[in-house]
């Protein structure tokens, strides 16, 4: 593989992953938060209405996980392109 | 001790703190400076950018904001989190391997124009100054408060602090001070909202405690309980919100993007060594802010409780002592408007007898939960420390933008790196008084405008820096009227909506019912469509600036961050 090779691989290899990743980013906090909120509200875990719980809570979670799920992903691909040196 | 001697402990220490950091880590040369030397671990950064990012806003009144707005507060907590994965994903690691020292940099380098340059200059000095404003405002709050002394002489106080260690220190000195009032602002933060916790539900995780049944034996949960006190009362459900669904999108996305694009946190991922640092510090950036985001609804749920329980149809006389004292400041009202002695709090304003500012629910909770004074106390140090940060943050971004972007690229080229310190010096002590300027004297519109700082950001930078690393065709004549026609497109919005200016307008004129802090999200799509089009009439950018599209792609050869 030329340099050049490479490195369109990799950038297509990150798209991927950065959609996947943007796709739950997006469905927890404007999909369960806001726009699904009163349909999950009908499900209570705990005092929490679910819908809500998502948009004050569950959300942020999903956000840090979804960050560092990211770095992990990205050190692997960095090492598969020999790009970590 | 009195609630008093333990302010100006805590106080005293935290502020001695942060000027010895600052004498330690004095910065020695530009590099230093604007970006610390480019050296900065991402566990360091990550504090940092956390409390960089944690204004007095999200110290002092997000939380009594969601204890009024229930469910609708939602779009603070998510807005201003969820634009770390777009900073993460999006924007951090492609800007750390760019390596230069500013957004106006990447802009101006990218698109290949000084017109470029001076745009973002310009749009980062209107958010900057904005919001730094609104910072030293409350710096003076928290002083005159808690320390008895006058408002303006709390801005003075806090102007000095924080030229002694920006001017000193640059960005090198703020980062390793942030570092110290994170630690300060997220322990001063928990530790009532754990106390109260444990009070109300007999839970000591306050993000579980929001969700658990009441102490009192009754078994009811918690937020059953204050959706019922408040229709009772005749406000919305707590868990249900007032706003429409697609303002309440609107604002979300406007917030998230407008904290992707905000200068002085994008520059906090030029300090460390590597892309992967970057990422790295990201990550770590988001964590120390979800402590304390994922607590402030638990916060606003416990202190809206607590408040109805208090206060409601209670006799006047046997208010307790918090009460008086906050009557004292004039943030707390009360007017027997039918003469019988007892507090109606309602949400019928003709029959409403009570008024509460939103800073009162962080700022009293601990006296509302009667916990002991030094946990008072914790709250003001807390609250400075997260004021403190971002002011000084700001004020970086703005001297930098004045002694680098416009001066050393555009005006003096061939400066020394050692005067261009001193002016960068010079700039950010004009910018404190400035700023401390607008903090004793505030416009009226400033409150209104801070908030639209994000929107401003969002209608302007974010659409420019995603386009000119994901889209290699982007040319400067798109990306320039893209900025352009997407932060006046914001400003005419704001104006008309926010100062009645353009025939003004009331909510129902609003466009889509799209409300102005949520507007930055229509003027975002604006900015990208007009960049699109008119990038597609105008030629492509030539081939060095496409190739340094591909090199910021790709995360090796950061490394040599230092040969800047």
């Amino acid at each position: 593989m030329t340099s050049k090779q490479r490195a369109t691989a990799y950038w297509k290899e990150n798209i991927k992953y950065l959609c996947i990743l943007l796709s739950i980013w997006f469905l927890v906090s404007y999909g369960a938060g806001i726009v699904f909120k009163d349909l999950l509200n009908h499900i209570h875990i705990g005092g929490f209405e679910l819908g809500f719980w998502f948009a004050q809570q569950g959300a942020i979670y999903v956000f840090v996980i979804l960050i560092f799920v990211y770095i992990r992903l990205m050190n692997k691909l960095d090492k598969k392109y020999g790009y970590d040196k | 001790m009195s609630v008093q001697i333990w302010t100006y402990v805590l106080v005293a220490v935290s502020f001695a703190i942060y000027i010895g950091i600052a004498i330690w880590s004095r910065a020695g040369s530009t590099k230093e400076f604007y970006v610390a030397g480019g050296g900065v671990s991402p566990l360091a950064n990550g504090m940092a950018t956390a409390a960089d990012w944690m204004s007095a806003a999200s110290f002092i009144s997000m939380a009594g904001i969601i204890s009024f707005m229930g469910y609708d507060g939602a779009v603070y907590l998510m807005g201003w989190t969820g634009g770390y994965v777009l900073l993460a994903l999006l924007l951090a690691p492609y800007l750390r391997k760019f390596g230069k020292f500013t957004v106006p940099d990447f802009i101006g380098d990218r698109y290949y124009s000084a017109t470029a340059r001076t745009v973002a200059v310009l749009c980062a000095l209107l958010v900057s100054f904005t919001y730094v404003a609104g910072q030293m405002r409350g710096v003076g709050v928290v002083f005159s408060r808690f320390l008895e002394v006058d408002i303006n002489t709390g801005v003075v106080i806090g102007m000095v602090i924080v030229l002694f260690y920006a001017v000193l220190g640059g960005m090198k000195g703020i980062t390793y001070t942030q570092v110290a009032q994170y630690c300060v602002l997220i322990f001063a933060f928990m530790v009532p909202a754990i106390f109260i916790s444990i009070q109300m539900t007999g839970n000591p995780v306050p993000q579980l405690g929001m969700g658990d049944t009441l102490a009192d034996g009754s078994g009811t949960y918690l937020l059953d309980k204050l959706n019922g006190l408040s229709e009772e009362l005749g406000f919305a459900k707590y868990t249900d919100g007032t706003k429409s669904m697609i303002d309440v999108f609107a604002i979300t996305l406007a917030l998230m993007v407008g904290t992707a694009g905000l200068p002085h946190v994008i520059v906090r991922f030029f300090t460390v060594p590597k892309v992967k640092d970057a990422r790295k510090s990201a990550g770590l950036a988001l964590l120390f802010i979800a402590i304390l985001y994922t607590t402030a609804p638990a916060v606003s749920a416990f202190a809206r409780t607590n408040l109805i329980e208090t206060v409601s149809d209670r006799e006047y006389t046997e208010m307790p002592e918090w009460f008086t004292n906050w009557e004292a400041t004039g943030l707390l009202t009360f007017t027997d408007k039918n003469a019988d002695g007892r507090i109606q709090y309602l949400a019928d304003e003709q029959a409403n007898e009570l008024q509460i500012d939103n800073d009162i629910m962080v700022l009293a909770n601990p006296e509302i939960a009667r916990l002991p004074n030094w946990v008072v106390a914790l709250v003001a140090a807390g609250g400075l420390a997260a004021a403190l940060s971002t002011a000084a943050g700001l004020l970086l971004v703005i001297s930098t933008s004045v002694a680098h972007d416009l001066i050393k690229k555009q005006i003096k080229p061939d400066m020394s790196d050692k005067t261009e310190l001193w002016i960068a010096r010079g700039s950010a002590a004009l910018a404190v008084i400035v700023a401390g300027y607008f903090g004793i004297n505030p416009p009226g519109f400033v409150a209104a405008v801070v908030a639209l700082a994000f929107g401003l950001a969002a209608a302007s930078f974010f659409p420019a820096i995603i386009l000119g690393i994901f889209y290699k065709r982007m040319n400067k004549e798109g990306a320039v009227s893209g900025m352009i026609v997407g932060i006046l497109f914001m400003l005419f919005y704001m104006m008309k909506f926010k100062f009645a200016m353009f025939g003004g307008g009331g909510e129902e004129d609003w466009w889509f019912g799209i409300s102005p802090e949520g507007f930055g999200m229509v003027a975002m799509i604006v900015n990208f469509i007009v960049a699109l089009v008119v990038n597609s009439f105008t030629p492509e950018p030539p081939a060095e600036v496409q190739e340094i599209v591909e090199n910021i792609r790709i995360p090796g050869g950061a490394g040599d961050a230092v040969s800047h």
